[in-house]
């Protein structure tokens, strides 16, 4: 029953305008990225900012406008004989589905034909991760707040918080804490932010962990063998999950 | 067959539904009346499952309508603004309706369908749709399964008048076969038209639950709108006299 309706919802999204037009900046991105630099590693660190930043804010802009829009539509679902949870899964997936689909037009294609390595792979796997994370994060602000301004305001300061915020206090964090062993702390504070989780998966594979001082030698350490790229996944799977989890929780006590 | 029993809910401070006690029937067409703020549309909402009240049962014939979605299965609703996803065509959202409620039903009622002529605007995209034909779509969403119990927000509102009729027409004729109309309008010819009872809400108590011919025999008035006035006025000062049982 779910997946009809993430079929439509899907095909509805797929239809519109505003996703082709975010594959067709990623293309160009993309392309671009592969074609001046000359240089693939150069290109996919440039692809790889582009990554922890524009997908994570395009995810959690469109989908709350999208929520938004909708929110009559999913009054008259919520009247049909239907359970809550179905439907709020239903408007997730398909969500997902149609910003997945952006991402494997306007990223992994030309990652595939440029630089079909462990790297690009992992690049491609990570902008995946992070879509289903951050549109699972703002699906929680858009069920939460009532109000359309409110709940993309929330959404954009979840943004905001793991693309600029949390890097700033983690360094403030471990500069105070320097007397302290760092791996422990460090390792929780890189857990605490998917971004940061996606940008050193796809830089372990990079061998540049170098250019990352001291915390980026002890990553290597920790996170360079497989069970710390299991663990990094895992964790990053749990952004997924728990905001997933929560959005079915709080959607299935809301009044619409 | 719709029974609610000391229905309460509040938004905050303020309580939307105050301990609501009425039983609905089929045959009846019932109008909801009161104004802005009385709990009219919160009433719906639980009806339809779309608020969660605080306190209270709400059962159609016997199975609570708040502890699963199943009998919803017998529940059609026009909403009052009907939005649907922009890019499905009308048809399209006719077959995923249909897929949705795939097993709920015997029967489809694709009567209003021809009858204001949806099916000619089948390949329109829904954003291309006016408030009136959206409005259209949603009445024959709303009859399509041919439910037992009828919500009904606003359903005149926005149409043009010969779709009006159409739809007044089709009202009557589900309510004689028995189904059970729960209707809210401003319009109160409209109702005066439709409707066989009165349900009348102040600040989410119900005042007055009470068929119409009674009231116009009782005040002397041949017009519900007059009626209604008349209510109005003398209930203004009047202190909660809690329910009236509908006789």
């Amino acid at each position: 029953m779910m997946l009809r309706i993430v079929r439509y919802v899907a095909g509805d999204i797929l239809r519109g305008r505003i996703i082709l037009a975010y594959a067709g900046c990623l293309l160009v991105a993309s392309l671009g990225l592969f074609n001046l630099g000359g240089d693939t590693t150069k290109a996919l660190i440039g692809l790889l900012s582009l990554v922890l930043m524009i997908v994570p804010l395009v995810s959690v802009v469109f989908t709350t406008a999208h929520f938004y829009n909708t929110q009559e539509f999913v009054e008259l679902l919520a009247a049909q004989p239907l359970p809550r949870a179905t439907i709020l899964l239903a408007q997730m997936i398909g969500v997902m589905l149609a910003l997945t689909a952006a991402l494997l037009a306007g990223i992994a294609v030309p990652v595939l034909l440029y630089a079909c390595s462990a790297t690009g792979l992992t690049l491609i796997a990570v902008a995946l991760l992070l879509t289903a994370a951050f549109t699972a994060l703002a699906f929680v602000a858009a069920v939460l707040a009532r109000d359309k301004a409110r709940g993309i305001g929330a959404a954009l300061l979840i943004w905001f918080y793991f693309g600029l915020l949390h890097d700033g206090l983690t360094l403030y964090a471990l500069f105070l804490l320097e007397d302290f062993p760092l791996e422990g702390i460090s390792l929780t504070l890189l857990a605490l932010n998917p971004i940061d989780l996606g940008r050193v998966l796809v830089l372990l594979q990079m061998d540049v962990s170098a250019l990352m001082g001291y915390t980026g030698a002890m990553l290597k350490d920790l996170l360079g063998s497989g069970t710390g790229i299991g663990f990094a996944v895992l964790v990053l799977g749990s952004w997924i999950a728990a905001p997933v989890l929560a959005a079915l929780w709080i959607f299935r006590r809301k009044d619409l | 067959m719709l029974q609610a029993q000391g229905l309460s809910k509040s938004f905050g401070r303020l309580r939307a539904l105050d301990d609501l006690t009425a039983t609905l029937r089929r045959g009846q067409s019932v109008a909801l009346i009161g104004p802005n703020g009385a709990g009219k549309t919160t009433l719906l909402k639980c009806v339809l499952g779309l608020v969660r009240p605080d306190a209270g049962t709400l059962t159609l014939d016997g199975e609570s309508l708040l502890d699963s979605p199943a009998p919803r299965r017998h529940i059609g609703y026009m909403p009052q603004i009907g939005r649907f996803p922009d890019h499905l065509r009308v048809g399209q959202l006719f077959e995923m309706m249909q897929e949705i409620r795939r097993g709920t039903h015997e029967q489809t009622d694709g009567e209003l369908i021809s009858a204001l002529q949806v099916d000619r605007i089948a390949h329109k995209p829904a954003r291309t749709l006016s408030g009136g034909m959206r409005q259209k779509v949603s009445a024959c969403l709303a009859f399509l399964f041919d439910p037992q119990v009828l919500v009904l927000d606003e359903p005149t509102a926005g149409l043009d008048p010969v779709s009006v009729e159409v739809l007044k027409e089709k009202i009557r004729a589900e309510r004689e076969r028995g189904k059970l109309i729960l209707v809210t309008s401003h319009i109160l010819s409209d109702l005066d038209e439709i409707a066989t009872d009165v349900l009348y809400l102040i600040e989410g108590r119900l005042r007055l639950y009470r068929p119409i011919l009674a009231l116009k025999a009782e005040s002397g008035e041949s017009r519900l709108d007059r009626v209604i006035a008349r209510i109005a006025r003398d209930t203004a000062g009047e202190t909660p006299a809690g329910e009236r049982a509908a006789s």
